[in-house]
């Protein structure tokens, strides 16, 4: 690689101190994976943002006619529809393109919200003492659930409350990417704690407190962008996983409603026809294993790249 | 040792009381009820004795509390009677599922048979492929064997077990019709022949929890092993003329197999809650589907008591862990 190779030059040599997110870059770049997945997710990110506009194609539309829709189910791949159509006569392609918009979304969101969930309670474990037992016992407790089983009682019980304040797909929507974020903060909450503990001994924290800058301010500007190295990780990881655990539960019957596009429900819907075309559920699958395997791949990267002491010099 | 053992036993049952009760409410709080199942053509009358006689017509603390006594006190009792012959449970009311009225913990009973079969050998398959991958991969640390066992790996572990189960039945029992895709939970072993017919459709369900299992316990091995060939007394096994597989199969990988045995324990509980959509694919009768089946029946007797089942998997699982690592790891004391 000689682009990395010239960049080294240029920090030894040139007077600019380097910066250490240069360096993080400079590592993640050296690891191949990582850089694989980042070209492949990002493909597929474009693609799925960018697809709609270039292929325009309804993924809802049915022909309104009974005989033409008869005419029109279950075809093979074709110029026309390069992925064939399902049982309902609608082009695999643009249902392809929406189902990984939403799938995507979710994973994202559903990743958020147990960021957002698992650093709050990681930070307060970790910088207030008397809230560090009971916050643990929580995570502890947490830990202690059943996820998978909750997850499919809790969109038993408010799937039909939900659609009905906020319509079917929002509904659905919120209550998926909610479900998931309650349920996958506690190894963040636990990292960032760990974490905290040993950073709020530190002299610069001890400094910072000793000029008398209050405890929220010394949160935000002084341990937060100390562990944001774990968090990133983190974040990688729960992306992944809360894109297998929507369409696990797609794939149950128990995620989004039926004519609801999502990679898990066209996986779902493809089993039945699997015998007479394959591809019906080759594509999905294909789509939620490569999306799930680059995401681990920049994970495995951004780990390698943040800690410095895996840095090969 | 023991009174830490003791101790986390002691502390497991206020855990296992909270989550009982966070499950019980969460479930309670269901639209479904048993009298959506009831014909209308039933007089009020009789409506409302059959709601009495199944304990829905209690307020929700005395419900929960009812249901933790059938779960502690007389499904336990019914258990021993049923071993020993005893009549210990009397004629108390058991935990009955609405979709059946047969006693919740009859339908569990025949289906963990089914669920462990296939969870176990998958769980067993995955250790013997994942442990010597593990071992070679660390030993042989960059080679191709290794570059090749961690690609497989990360793809064994970012595929998730419903699209492998698809994609199995879709290759080998759709195109070239090797394997059933659908498991026969009535088949009875008899002779070699119901053997064999067992065997074969126990392949596809088990290679997929195998996969998925070996991918994650080969890395935990791994760099289990890694951690200890670079240690002191390997160095010192090697300098005093020990040949190099007892070097590396007695002292290294004895003390690298604490972190996995742990590492064992700790994976059960996600086994039987990935099992759910294993059993899915391959329509396993199982507890999994048993869970799945409930749910969209809204049979909540069975759902409260299977996800409470789950739930003390997973903090006895736990227990199991923190006390094997206690034993097996003689420098890790518990005061």
């Amino acid at each position: 690689m000689s682009e990395s190779g010239s960049e080294t030059g240029h920090g030894l040599f040139s007077d600019r101190p380097r910066s250490p997110w240069a360096d993080v870059l400079r590592q993640f770049r050296s690891h191949g994976g990582a850089v694989a997945g980042v070209a492949i997710l990002g493909l597929l990110v474009l693609a799925v943002l960018a697809g709609p506009f270039l292929w325009r194609l309804d993924p809802a539309f049915i022909e309104p006619k009974a005989t033409d829709m008869f005419k029109m189910r279950n075809l093979a791949p074709s110029l026309a529809h390069p992925l064939g159509t399902d049982q309902l006569g609608r082009d695999q392609l643009a249902r392809m393109l929406a189902g990984g918009r939403v799938s995507l979304a979710v994973g994202f969101v559903a990743m958020l919200i147990s960021l957002v969930i698992g650093t709050t309670v990681g930070v307060l474990a970790g910088y207030v003492r008397w809230l560090d037992g009971p916050l643990m016992r929580l995570t502890d407790l947490f830990l202690a659930l059943p996820l998978l089983p909750l997850l499919l009682v809790m969109v038993m019980l408010f799937r039909d409350a939900l659609s009905g304040v906020l319509g079917p797909e929002a509904g659905a929507f919120l209550l998926i990417v909610g479900a998931i974020g309650l349920t996958s903060w506690m190894q963040a909450a636990r990292i960032v704690r760990g974490d905290v503990l040993a950073l709020k001994e530190r002299e610069f924290v001890l400094a910072a407190r000793s000029i008398g800058t209050p405890p929220h301010r010394i949160v935000l500007h002084h341990i937060l962008p100390n562990v944001i190295s774990p968090i990133m990780v983190a974040a990688t990881l729960g992306f992944a996983s809360a894109i297998i655990t929507e369409s696990a539960l797609s794939f149950l019957g128990l995620g989004f409603p039926p004519d609801f596009p999502t990679w898990g429900r066209l996986l779902f819907e493809g089993v039945e026809y699997m015998q007479a075309d394959p591809n019906r559920v080759l594509f999905p699958g294909v789509a939620i294993s490569l999306t799930v395997l680059s995401i681990n791949y920049i994970g495995d990267g951004l780990r390698d790249a943040l800690d410095p002491r895996l840095r090969r010099r | 040792m023991l009174t830490y053992a003791l101790r986390r036993l002691l502390l497991a049952i206020p855990t296992l009381l909270l989550i009982s009760l966070i499950i019980f409410l969460m479930v309670d709080m269901a639209p479904g009820s048993p009298m959506s199942e009831i014909p209308r053509s039933i007089p009020p009358e009789a409506r409302q004795r059959m709601i009495e006689a199944l304990g829905a017509d209690q307020p929700v603390f005395m419900r929960y509390l009812l249901w933790l006594r059938q779960f502690f006190l007389i499904e336990p009792a019914y258990l021993i009677d049923g071993w020993f012959g005893t009549s210990l449970g009397g004629d108390a009311q058991r935990i009955l599922s609405w979709q059946s009225r047969a006693p919740v913990f009859d339908v569990i009973g025949q289906r963990l048979g089914q669920t462990m079969t296939v969870i176990g050998a998958g769980y067993v398959i995955a250790v013997l492929i994942a442990v010597p991958i593990g071992v070679y991969s660390a030993y042989r640390q960059y080679s191709w064997f290794d570059q090749i066992g961690t690609f497989v790996s990360m793809v064994g572990y970012s595929v998730p077990t419903f699209f492998t189960g698809v994609l199995l039945i879709v290759v080998f029992s759709v195109e070239l019709g090797w394997f059933p895709s659908v498991y026969d939970t009535t088949l009875r072993v008899t002779d070699w022949d119901s053997f064999l017919r067992q065997v074969r459709q126990m392949v596809l369900p088990v290679t997929v929890l195998a996969l998925f299992n070996a991918a994650e316990i080969s890395r935990y091995t791994r760099s289990a092993m890694l951690e200890n060939l670079g240690q002191d007394y390997v160095r010192t096994a090697r300098a005093k003329g020990l040949l190099e597989p007892r070097v590396v199969l007695k002292h290294a990988l004895r003390n690298s197999l604490i972190p996995v045995v742990t590492v064992l324990a700790l994976g059960m509980p996600s086994i039987f809650g990935g099992s759910i959509i294993v059993e899915q694919v391959f329509k396993i009768n199982g507890i999994g589907a048993a869970l799945i089946g409930a749910i969209i029946a809204s049979d909540l007797p069975m759902v409260q008591t299977l996800t409470f089942i789950f739930a003390v998997l997973i903090v006895f699982f736990n227990l199991v862990a923190d006390i094997l690592y206690g034993m097996l790891d003689p420098r890790i004391r518990y005061e």
